[in-house]
């Protein structure tokens, strides 16, 4: 029996897409017909700005509906809520509580004490994980959008610091049954990517980091791929520079072109090439995680609802899939 | 870009002081060579986002300056392995450390650093404190993990840093560049000072402190209730392990605190200039727009906004045009099949550019008076001193 709620936790350098890819996911999920839980928390209200819809406040609302029969629903986990929500529920500390904010205890554990807002936002997402309707989990799956791949092992780890800390007493069980989840076969952690060295390497690194604190690590998913337009026979006579200027500036003129952009196009040409080139020697790095990878494209516009319909479609054939 | 107009002072709050009427075209550019040459420019702090290239622009910033004559120090946080490497920076040891390859014929020179948060942090508690105390508080299980592991840490250990370079006795750099924590959001570093005056000052912490050597008058009924509140939630062990921490800390909060707060007056302070680092995307732009907001509240001295990996220079060509002549050339000779090839790329690119120069216009719509630095995209990665060099170079010339 599953002791949670699937969880696909995704995470990523920034600038890597990872929100959108966290958007996808949990749109993919919701096509197979799922109820999902998507969930953000760092604050920056990215889900709402990809949907389209107002800020979200510390409360569950559906954002997208009928997707092949599921929902998607969207929180932002902010660490304030999250403690006195956690008071109330596992102590009934009602006027304490309200004692504790006077002290400025809660301002002191969420935003100055620090690790203590990363084991709310995990333990708000255990919650949700571990809720139940009846006899089933409120959720199928719970898809949240991560901290950074720089933090990423600490974030989920936090718990086993605080299981240090704590050796015995209410922290140390919830600590223990929120690492045990994180742990379990229902947890996936995607890193999202792009072909550059730096994010890369910074994957690789997460990897061996998940793997080092036993976190079980899911997919690969490489971002912003950008397609090949040169074929190999261009690439060649670029190269060679049998297609150079004189040549390029003829088939411009052809179509009513001015020819003066010749060598910007070529220049840019080359650009692409090396691009190319770079991507390809980056996929052979990443390739020596021997995770399974997937890869989506870089798309021209602005991302919307049709572009994550397009990428969910992806994800749906490759990493819900595997799963 | 058109070259901007040359100004007396590459500096945005040159202009500020200069009065509203300062010029506020849009074209307007951080003379970049004429803020590094200014030897009234001490500090410059690179911030933004994460993943747009802060690094890189902290490290291309500090060479040129130090190949201009500049005694220069950049402190990085987590720079990728190769540009690290190519600093000579192959550990962290919270060291400044000379790099080798510096053009130094113009009297600079250039040393750089990795933060290590954790050493900053025992440096600070052995300096200030006796050795048994010292030993009392690393030892501390609370201790170990705040100073090691806890978001949060490196920010406050960043700016702990930062002032002891510049009030280095020995006056060994005259220009210190920083590059801020990959935090979640790139206001945590502006805000550590005065959280963590905020934590020494909190009622909190007076509680925590008042067991250990209050009169016990101070125990109120409230104190009561907290404290039963805490014991609850945390246990009665974890409750001890905490305020022997706070009690073990609290004699040398007091220097804490005065240097977090000189080092917030030292961020306001002329000598410093704040780089807002962003690339051509919503998410990042809209994070230097809150920066560029939140420095003007603070009063702190902002030099302008630099804009990496730009497509803006994609030319005049629109990418329906590009489009429409490609497929007239598709089924043509291997040369015009090529060239078709060509203007596909070209496509993109400029659909790219369109994209980006609408995020742009939101950005200096709202923030006319921001001057700007566009750095085009390259097709490699920097990982040289070379590679730095050209990032220099393309920061001056816009």
């Amino acid at each position: 029996m599953t002791i949670a709620t699937p969880l696909h936790v995704v995470t990523g350098k920034g600038g890597t897409g990872k929100t959108t890819v966290a958007a996808a996911l949990a749109t993919a999920l919701a096509q197979s017909g799922q109820r999902v839980l998507l969930c953000e928390v760092e604050g920056r209200q990215g889900i709402a700005q990809l949907f389209d819809v107002p800020p979200l406040p510390y409360e569950e609302r559906k954002i997208a509906m009928g997707l092949g029969g599921g929902d998607v629903y969207a929180l932002a986990v902010d660490a304030e809520s999250a403690l006195l929500e956690y008071l109330q529920m596992y102590y009934r500390l009602g006027r304490a509580g309200k004692a504790l904010d006077r002290f400025g205890i809660i301002d002191f554990a969420t935003t100055i004490a620090p690790g203590v807002r990363d084991v709310l936002l995990t333990g708000k997402v255990y919650e949700a994980a571990k809720r139940r309707e009846g006899k089933d989990f409120s959720y199928d799956a719970i898809v949240l959008d991560a901290p950074p791949t720089g933090r990423i092992a600490r974030f989920l780890n936090v718990n086993e610091e605080v299981a240090g800390l704590a050796k015995v007493g209410p922290v140390r069980r919830q600590a223990n049954s929120i690492m045990e989840m994180m742990r379990s076969s229902s947890t996936r952690v995607h890193l999202v990517t792009v072909l550059e060295e730096m994010p890369v390497q910074e994957t690789l690194d997460g990897i061996a980091e998940l793997k080092d604190t036993r976190l079980p690590v899911g997919h690969v998913i490489v971002n912003l791929v950008r397609g090949a337009l040169i074929g190999a026979e261009t690439a060649e006579a670029l190269e060679s520079g049998r297609l150079g200027r004189k040549q390029v500036a003829a088939a411009l003129s052809k179509v009513a072109v001015d020819p003066a952009a010749a060598d910007d196009l070529i220049a840019t040409g080359h650009a692409h090439l090396q691009r190319q080139a770079l991507q390809e020697s980056q996929r052979e790095v990443l390739a020596t995680s021997g995770q399974p990878t997937v890869e989506l494209p870089l798309l021209g516009d602005a991302i919307d609802q049709g572009a994550l319909f397009e990428l969910a479609e992806i994800l749906r054939d490759s990493v819900l899939e595997d799963a | 870009m058109s070259p901007a107009p040359t100004r007396a002072k590459g500096r945005g709050r040159r202009s500020r002081t200069a009065g509203p009427s300062a010029p506020a075209t849009r074209t307007d550019s951080i003379d970049v060579d004429a803020l590094l040459a200014d030897r009234g420019t001490e500090i410059i702090v690179c911030c933004g986002s994460g993943g747009v290239g802060k690094t890189t622009t902290s490290a291309a910033l500090a060479l040129r300056a130090a190949e201009q004559g500049r005694r220069v120090c950049v402190m990085t946080i987590d720079p990728a392995r190769r540009l690290a490497q190519s600093m000579g920076l192959t550990e962290l040891d919270n060291v400044p450390r000379p790099v080798d390859g510096v053009d130094t014929s113009a009297g600079g020179g250039l040393d750089a650093m990795m933060l290590d948060m954790k050493r900053t942090f025992d440096e600070v508690v052995e300096a200030h404190s006796t050795p048994e105390k010292a030993q009392q508080i690393l030892a501390n299980p609370f201790y170990v993990a705040l100073s090691s592991s806890f978001a949060g840490t490196q920010e406050y250990m960043a700016m702990e840093k930062l002032s002891q370079l510049h009030s280095d006795e020995n006056h060994t750099w005259d220009l210190i560049v920083v590059d801020t924590p990959p935090s979640r959001s790139a206001l945590d570093f502006l805000d550590a000072p005065e959280r963590l005056s905020s934590l020494l000052d909190g009622k909190f912490v007076r509680l925590m402190v008042a067991p250990a050597r209050g009169p016990a008058k101070l125990l109120s009924a409230g104190v009561g209730l907290v404290t039963g509140a805490l014991s609850k939630v945390l246990g009665a062990q974890m409750l001890t392990d905490l305020q022997g921490l706070i009690a073990a800390l609290d004699t040398i909060f007091g220097g804490f605190r005065q240097r977090a707060e000189a080092t917030y007056a030292l961020l306001q302070a002329d000598e410093t200039a704040f780089v807002v680092v962003a690339a051509p995307e919503p998410d990042a732009m809209r994070e230097a727009a809150y920066f560029v907001e939140r420095l003007s509240e603070e009063s702190m001295p902002l030099a302008g906004l630099v804009v990496n990996r730009s497509h803006l220079d994609a030319g005049v060509l629109t990418a329906a045009d590009a489009e429409s002549a490609g497929r007239k050339l598709a089924d043509g000779s291997k040369a015009e099949r090529g060239t078709s090839e060509l203007l596909a790329v070209h496509a993109a690119r400029a659909r790219v550019a369109a994209r980006e120069s609408r995020v742009v216009q939101r950005f200096t719509a709202a923030h006319p008076r921001v001057p700007s630095v566009w750095v085009p995209a390259l097709a490699g990665d920097v990982h040289d001193l070379d590679g730095l060099r050209e990032i220099g170079e393309l920061l001056a010339e816009s």
